[in-house]
């Protein structure tokens, strides 16, 4: 019996002589990362076992980023634990504010993960890097503190299930509504513990930010990762940067023909005729844009781990260019990182957004998780480019998120209400 | 192990927002956290919680963030054990590397009502509900897991193994 791409790498990174899913695995880890929410936790755990320095300084990867820069004394103090313990035991990749993103977007763009790895992070996001072709997912804090002392994380070796997509993709439509539309047919819960395995001609022409945006979000189906295995558009992301820690393009690993899979979906994407919006209080609350015509939306959001990369931004700027936030609307923009951020100004696509009325924020995951930045009032309704809408997720528990590609929330800061950026255009 | 308290019963897709919403996760203050359990959902879930008590939840519960504050708060509030119909997988591996009792039981799920009074034996692999003399089975852990769980966590079960 042939394997599947996870179980491959995750074999790679075992001392077991063959795997299959539901068997428990001690894995080696080539990284492991936590943020100012998860990290003290795990710092810790990490300290009341007595351990005296981390496996590897170069594998442990601390990035201040969910309410910072610092929303407020006790978010500073855990900040400063982080950098504290970066400190003490000279862990090399900690990114201080200024230097920092969100760390779902830093990490790729860095070099710091590349195809084959194995990457634990406390935080459900990490299953982002999956698009790299690594095997990625998100764990908890006293994970973290384990792997931080041992190197190795427990795990569970997943069933896959695979996602075929075939035909090409209707204008306006990419990775963020192939991602929703999924996660609206199979449910919250539809691949549960499992591999998600994204293939098909669609997928092998889909562009790098695309493919990292519906990886981010294969833990809203309750995956355990998603995946996608390398290919040219991959070796071309990897070549592209500078300055990467390690040499060369990582260990390229694909599924074999016969891999055992627990489901196969194929989609013919021809058929999502428009972009998807999710409804609140559910990823998998799905809708078709023009069916959503009649919200009205009091804030919109462009940015987070799912959607704050240049591809986002210039998809957002296209839509706004020489345009202006309808009167009440509140559009924030919030590039992932510094890098981004630097590229939107040289891009001139700060100045769209600016011009337009809206506010251009230094990274930061602030509003998607009701941080800072943006945090929403009684029964007010947002529009945002993140990837969780549950109840009160942006502020008050009365309050709601719809969950769009970045045209999308772009057209509706211009109208007021959801609208299809076609219409604006 | 066994764990006897009244039920608390929550719906299906419990997430980690509902559990303990992101603006409180600027401390690892356990009681603090505690304070906020459920709040989204309840507000007077804290108030009404006591001791031993026993959470039940539907489909897909702590599902979204990895935040580990989640278990904790739970087990701060006082609460002996979750059972639930199935769990989102970061809040099942958070719960055994933090020793909260955690159990999977689409039966126990479904039957037990608010406020029956329920005695989980995991050694007897039962979960029995006092008000309404019904008893459902239960698995067993996976070895593996068991042995994490049963040293009191994961950071215990490494003491044990003398890795630091």
């Amino acid at each position: 019996m042939g394997y599947t791409i996870t179980e491959k790498i995750l074999l790679k990174h075992t001392k077991a002589k063959e795997i299959h899913p539901g068997q428990f695995i001690d894995a080696k880890v080539d990284l492991c990362l936590g943020n100012d929410i998860t990290a003290p936790f795990a710092i810790e755990e990490f300290e009341k076992l007595g351990a005296k320095k981390v496996f590897d300084k170069k594998k442990v990867v601390l990035v201040p980023d969910h309410f910072a820069p610092a929303k407020d004394m006790k978010s500073a103090n855990q900040c400063k634990v982080l950098a504290g313990f970066a400190k003490k035991y000279d862990v090399k990749n900690y990114f201080e504010i200024g230097r920092m993103g969100i760390e779902h977007a830093l990490l790729p763009e860095m070099g710091l993960v590349l195809p084959g790895d194995l990457v634990i992070g406390a935080d459900s996001h990490t299953c982002t890097y999956g698009a790299l072709g690594a095997f990625s997912s998100g764990v908890g804090s006293t994970d973290l503190a384990a792997a931080m002392v041992t190197g190795e994380c427990w795990l569970k070796v997943p069933e896959s299930m695979k996602f075929v997509y075939y035909g090409r993709l209707n204008k306006w439509v990419g990775g963020k509504d192939l991602i929703l539309h999924t996660i609206g047919d199979i449910g919250v819960d539809g691949a549960r513990y499992m591999a998600m395995e994204f293939c098909g001609e669609t997928i092998e022409n889909l562009p790098m930010d695309d493919r990292l945006s519906m990886c981010n979000m294969a833990i809203e189906a309750g995956g355990k990762n998603g995946i996608i295995a390398p290919d040219r558009i991959t070796a071309q992301y990897v070549r592209a940067i500078k300055n990467k820690p390690r040499a060369g393009l990582g260990k390229i690993y694909s599924s074999d023909k016969d891999a055992k899979y627990a489901a196969v979906k194929e989609y013919d994407v021809r058929k999502i005729k428009e972009p998807v919006v999710s409804c609140p209080n559910l990823p998998s609350n799905t809708k078709p844009v023009s069916k959503l015509k009649n919200v009205a939306v009091d804030q919109v959001v462009i940015g987070s781990c799912t959607n704050g990369r240049i591809s986002d931004m210039r998809s957002a700027a296209k839509v706004l260019r020489g345009k202006k936030v309808k009167a009440g609307v509140r559009l924030i923009v919030i590039p992932a990182t510094q890098k981004i951020y630097l590229e939107c100004v040289n891009e001139g696509l700060a100045k769209i957004f600016v011009d337009a009325g809206g506010v251009f924020s230094t990274p930061t995951c602030g509003p998607c998780l009701g941080g800072h930045m943006g945090i929403l009032a009684e029964g007010e309704v947002a529009i945002a480019t993140t990837n969780r809408n549950f109840t009160g997720r942006m502020g008050h528990p009365n309050s709601g998120v719809y969950l769009s590609n970045p045209a999308v929330a772009a057209a509706t800061a211009v109208t007021g209400k959801i609208t299809h950026p076609g219409e604006v255009m | 192990m066994a764990y006897k308290g009244h039920a608390h019963k929550f719906g299906t897709d419990i997430n980690t927002d509902d559990i303990i919403a992101a603006k409180y996760l600027n401390t690892t203050d356990k009681k603090e956290l505690a304070s906020h359990c459920m709040e989204h959902i309840d507000k007077d879930f804290m108030k009404k919680v006591k001791p031993g008590d026993i959470m039940v939840g539907g489909r897909n519960f702590g599902c979204g963030s990895s935040r580990e504050h989640a278990p904790i708060a739970i087990k701060a509030a006082g609460i002996s054990c979750v059972i639930a119909e199935s769990f989102a997988r970061i809040f099942f591996r958070n719960s055994i590397n933090t020793a909260l009792p955690i159990i999977e039981s689409k039966e126990a799920a479904e039957r037990i009502r608010a406020k029956d009074l329920v005695l989980v034996d995991t050694k007897a692999g039962v979960i029995k509900n006092l008000t309404r003399k019904e008893s459902y089975k239960i698995e067993k852990y996976p070895p593996f897991m068991q042995k994490i769980f049963s040293s009191g966590g994961l950071m215990e079960s490494l003491k044990r193994k003398g890795k630091k």
